[in-house]
């Protein structure tokens, strides 16, 4: 029964009801679902797939906090890889030297890297496009280097060893899937923060700020205030996804922090979609699952079928999966809306 | 129970014993080995800044194709899966993760680096995986007390370093050392391995180093900085395309030190070639292989069989680069140990067996060098022979020696 | 005191072939608004295509303009059909492009030609000048670097096709109502571009050693020396290249922890553009509301 008034050709999709709910309730019931889908889901798979899985959120993770920064706020970034160890060393040397319990060790992460975001950020704010990607750049080279000198803290060449948490007694699960949830809990308030965060003010004023500076600033917004934050927060995020994978792997050295995960990571959030929330877990997918199917396609010239597949997203998908599916699926329900009530007021 | 029952049963459990009895005798078997294969999980890095030690994986698929060709191992055939793991530790657990869990694999061999190397340790002996005959130089893989499903290979960097160093006591006691090393575990070994071979001594003789990282272009400025210190002994610890940079610059600023190399990157077409042979007379280097582009090899009957198997099976593989006779040494090794499994091609039997090898001559093997095992004793090779380059060719001299750990 | 004269002219030798890659990547720039993260690996493709030349028996000299052809031809191909269905579209997706495009011929190159180093010989001879400080054959690389550098500065500043280019670059929609075709400007830039890191692969090689990686470290700091110089400024591009490897080869030298030459000194490269953020000759772009 449709009660609703709306003219024909009205812009909000969220005009019209489906089966006596509206648009904005099937939304939560569709997110509800998604969610206990990912609960559900590590148990009717293998310990491997699920620890694949854990991958693939932690690196959603870490792209969600490049696209606040690149996307939302135009700051390009060549260097998130270096933040990322920054979080995945905090939380090492926390559990190695102190044995701090592995939970315990990602808000010190989270802060550290945030610090360290702000600190750069200071300083980025003087340069822009080809200029910020190469100081980004000299972070991302650098930060090997400095882990390697400082082989006090952080063992150097040798790397650390971790031990791997253990789930909670009387849970009955396995390590692999209680490290699954406990990463799948981190995925989703992040998500949640900074969906809260873009879609707010802070957001609008990181896009204007984005697109228009100039303007942004003539309009009273503290651009400088802003970037720094946005850096910050997109250092967290990453810093966070470091300290979760230090965790779940079990094992840092500099050489699992080269200048290759920076680049993926861009790589990643450019195929989800920049300047997107759920971009960020296809970005993900990407990162984690292309190389190996590159793999499994050409062992001679792995890297030539990974490049080609980097080429092939960006032609069909140049905003990303779900930059350029996002609008799709707002059109069509829109034009879903318009049809139903333009049919109805017959 | 009827009669009927009674019989019934007795003669299905006796044929269940039968059929199990029937099973043993046939072989027993871990995951990955049945009666007509062998799958054996392998780690190399095809991609990214190591990628040149991607010829190893190739080289070990075209020894097994041939091995496969002739009949395979007490009639079961090898099938060898190797992935990339772009040298990168967390992509390495996770290949091994799959190879273990998802392809069922009978064991890890020959896995790449020390980086990916320890980070997969603690899980494969953690799930009693063998982890054989690791592809680097480090002196870790020895300790069959704390990892019993871990074995080394090759004579660890730091042997070799010690072997130099010995060597600067004996006949140059009053040398000043520079040395130039790659800013990684494979270079530091070979400083931490000089210092051993040097002793107390380490300090006063060693004057100054560089290093230098496998992004940068050249090490010219290092080595010019090297000779500013007044150094008369040199050793270098680098991958061949910076170990040719090292040998042509030395050269070019006229500095003439006594000059160590790496084994790593003493082969003379890929390295002493590009640089200038003449270059490079009096260079000082260990080895415990035949190097397959030194003339003096040229009618020795395993270099004719590994050449032919080169143009057979790796055609695709370059004749100059080392790796392919690394490659081919250590697969003939694990056929060896495979073999002596038998029918018996369980986990701990292969480790078993490979902890049980004496005075094995591979194939490409210096003479005199041998491969040896036992219980407590995880590495393979720890033979090397002195040798020096005369601008065509290295000559051998000395004898064989001998390097434990502590010896 | 001697010591510090070799490391300058270390640095030097190092830094030309750092400026003559950068002349590529101020080439791009300039026709394109874009950095190509393919131009290393483009160039390195190329070095293999002029040895496999030289290796089939091809004077060097012969080689090296055959290449030179091979692949301007190439780069324009490459703008064609690589670049140009993301030219609309936003500048991420145009950068993924170029790393997808370096991975690929890195890749390629290892499985032909495999990752051994090769030999590459150069046509200056070895002899070493000035009291063993530089040898005839950076001079050269130096020589050739210079030569591209006046070549593209006449091209820009005083050929007709040079201004159209630089006019489609700067405001694509009024070039083409002045007739000029954008498209043809944009694929020539990517050729001649293409040229130049030819170039530069093939007086580098000989140098560096010839492998799939060659151009790896190299593009970093090229890149590092265009942005120092200034990324629309070839003149900036080549002095910028020169002070990189002279202050790569300083640090290295008088820090006491030379492991950390890398980090020191893009440090303070970056110092400097902090203080002049378009680099030491670049244009600030000034924005209009």
């Amino acid at each position: 029964m449709n009660e609703s008034a709306t003219a024909v050709g009205t812009d909000a999709p969220t005009a019209g009801r489906y089966a006596g709910l509206s648009v904005g309730a099937w939304r939560w019931i569709g997110a509800l679902a998604l969610i206990v889908l990912a609960v559900v889901l590590p148990f009717g798979l293998s310990k491997y797939h699920v620890f694949e899985l854990t991958l693939v959120m932690i690196y959603a993770i870490a792209v969600l906090g490049l696209n606040i920064l690149t996307g939302y706020n135009g700051q390009i970034s060549l260097g998130h890889g270096a933040f990322f160890a920054a979080g995945a060393y905090t939380a090492a040397i926390l559990m190695h030297y102190y044995g701090v319990p592995y939970w315990a060790t990602v808000p010190p992460a989270a802060l550290i890297c945030f610090v360290l975001g702000v600190l750069f950020g200071l300083p980025a704010l003087r340069f822009e496009g080809p200029y910020l990607a190469l100081v980004t750049l000299a972070m991302a080279l650098a930060m090997p280097q400095l882990l390697k000198y400082f082989d006090n803290w952080t063992g150097g060449q040798q790397g650390i060893n971790l031990i791997k948490p253990l789930p909670p007694a009387g849970l009955g699960i396995d390590r692999d899937r209680w490290l699954y949830l406990v990463v799948l809990a981190v995925l989703l308030v992040a998500m949640r923060i900074a969906a809260n965060m873009l879609h707010g003010r802070t957001g609008r004023a990181l896009v204007a700020i984005r697109d228009h500076p100039i303007a942004a600033a003539a309009m009273g917004i503290h651009t400088a205030r802003y970037k720094t934050l946005a850096f910050g927060t997109s250092t967290l995020f990453t810093g966070v996804a470091g300290a979760l994978a230090a965790i779940v792997v079990g094992y840092v050295s500099p050489e699992g922090y080269s200048l290759f995960l920076s680049i993926s990571f861009l790589v990643g959030s450019a195929v989800g979609g920049i300047a997107t929330i759920g971009g960020a877990i296809v970005g993900g997918l990407f990162i984690q699952f292309v190389p190996n199917l590159a793999n499994d396609i050409s062992d001679a010239a792995p890297g030539a079928v990974y490049g080609l597949a980097m080429l092939l997203f960006m032609y069909a998908m140049p905003r990303g999966v779900v930059g350029s599916f996002g609008p799709w699926i707002a059109r069509s329900m829109r034009q879903i809306a318009q049809h139903r009530a333009g049919f109805r007021s017959k | 129970m009827t009669m009927k029952q009674t019989l019934a049963w007795g003669l299905a459990t006796a044929g269940l014993v039968l059929a199990s009895g029937l099973a043993f005798a046939a072989g027993q078997y871990g995951p990955g080995a049945t009666d007509t294969e062998i799958k054996i999980g392998n780690t190399e890095a095809y991609s990214g800044p190591a990628s040149a030690y991607g010829a190893i994986g190739k080289a070990e698929t075209a020894y097994f194709n041939m091995i496969n060709e002739q009949g395979g191992i007490n009639g079961r055939k090898i099938n060898f899966i190797s992935r990339d793991d772009g040298y990168s530790p967390p992509k390495t657990v996770e290949v091994v993760r799959k190879l273990v869990e998802e392809d069922q694999v009978l064991f890890i061999f020959n896995p790449l680096g020390t980086p990916p190397n320890t980070a997969i340790q603690g899980y494969l002996n953690d799930n009693k995986v063998p982890q054989l005959f690791v592809a680097t130089g480090a002196d870790k893989w020895n300790d069959p007390k704390h990892f019993p499903w871990t074995m080394g290979y090759q004579p660890s960097y730091r042997i070799e370093a010690r072997i130099y160093g010995r060597y600067i006591l004996k006949n140059l006691p009053n040398a000043k050392i520079a040395v130039l090393y790659q800013n990684d575990d494979f270079g530091k070994d070979y400083l931490i391995g000089l210092r051993e071979g040097l002793g107390d001594k380490a300090d006063k003789l060693i004057i100054a180093t560089q290093t230098y990282e496998t992004t940068d272009p050249t090490v010219d400025s290092q080595i010019v900085s090297l000779q500013g210190s007044g150094a008369d002994v040199l050793l270098t610890a680098a991958i061949p395309k910076f170990a040719a940079q090292a040998i042509r610059k030395v050269y070019d600023i006229g500095w003439k030190p006594t000059h160590f190399m790496t084994n790593v990157s003493s082969s003379v077409g890929a390295v002493f070639k590009p640089a200038g042979p003449e270059k490079g007379i009096g260079i000082i280097s260990a080895a415990y292989g035949k190097d397959p582009t030194d003339p003096q090899w040229k009618d020795a009957p395993d270099f004719k069989e590994w050449l032919a198997w080169m143009k057979k099976y790796n055609a695709s593989g370059n004749i100059a680069d080392a790796n392919n006779v690394y490659g081919y040494g250590v697969s003939y090794f694990l056929v060896q140990v495979l073999k002596a499994c038998g029918d018996n091609l369980t986990r701990e039997n292969v480790m078993k067996q490979a902890a049980n090898i004496h005075g094995l001559t591979g194939p490409m093997a210096l003479p005199g060098i041998t491969i040896s095992t036992s219980p407590t004793d995880y590495a393979p090779i720890k033979q090397m022979q002195l040798e020096k380059f005369d601008g065509n060719t290295w000559q051998l001299f000395g004898e064989v020696i001998s390097g434990g750990s502590g010896s | 005191m001697h010591q510090l004269l070799q490391q300058i002219f270390s640095g030097l030798s190092a830094g030309a072939i750092y400026a003559s890659l950068a002349l590529a990547l101020v080439m791009i720039y300039r026709a394109t608004d874009l950095v190509n993260f393919a131009q290393g690996e483009m160039a390195m493709f190329s070095t293999y295509i002029a040895w496999t030349l030289v290796n089939a028996g091809l004077p060097f000299w012969g080689a090296f303009i055959i290449t030179l052809v091979v692949s301007f031809l190439g780069g324009m191909a490459i703008e064609r059909v690589i670049i140009r269905p993301v030219e609309n579209a936003p500048v991420l997706a145009a950068v993924v492009v170029t790393i997808g495009l370096a991975l690929i011929f890195n890749s390629l190159a290892g499985w032909i030609y495999s990752y051994t180093v090769q030999d590459f010989q150069s046509p200056f001879p070895d002899r070493p000048v000035l009291g063993a400080l530089i040898t005839t054959r950076d001079l050269g690389v130096i020589g050739v670097t210079l030569v591209m550098l006046a070549l593209l500065f006449a091209f820009f500043r005083f050929t007709a096709t040079g201004l159209a280019m630089r006019a489609a670059a700067q405001n694509p929609a009024s070039a083409r109502l002045c007739g000029i075709r954008v498209g043809r400007m944009l694929a020539i830039g990517w050729g001649l571009a293409a040229a130049i890191g030819a170039a530069a692969g093939i007086m580098v090689a000989p140098v560096l050693f010839l492998d799939p990686n060659m151009m790896g470290g190299v593009l970093v700091y090229a890149f590092a020396g265009a942005l120092l110089g200034g990324i629309t400024s070839p003149v900036g591009a080549v002095i910028g290249g020169l002070i990189v490897g002279v202050t790569e080869n300083l640090v290295g030298t008088y820090l006491i922890a030379s492991q950390l030459k890398l980090t020191v000194a893009f440090a303070l490269i970056i110092l400097v553009l902090v203080f002049r953020p378009n680099g030491l000759f670049g244009t600030a772009i000034v924005r209009r509301v």
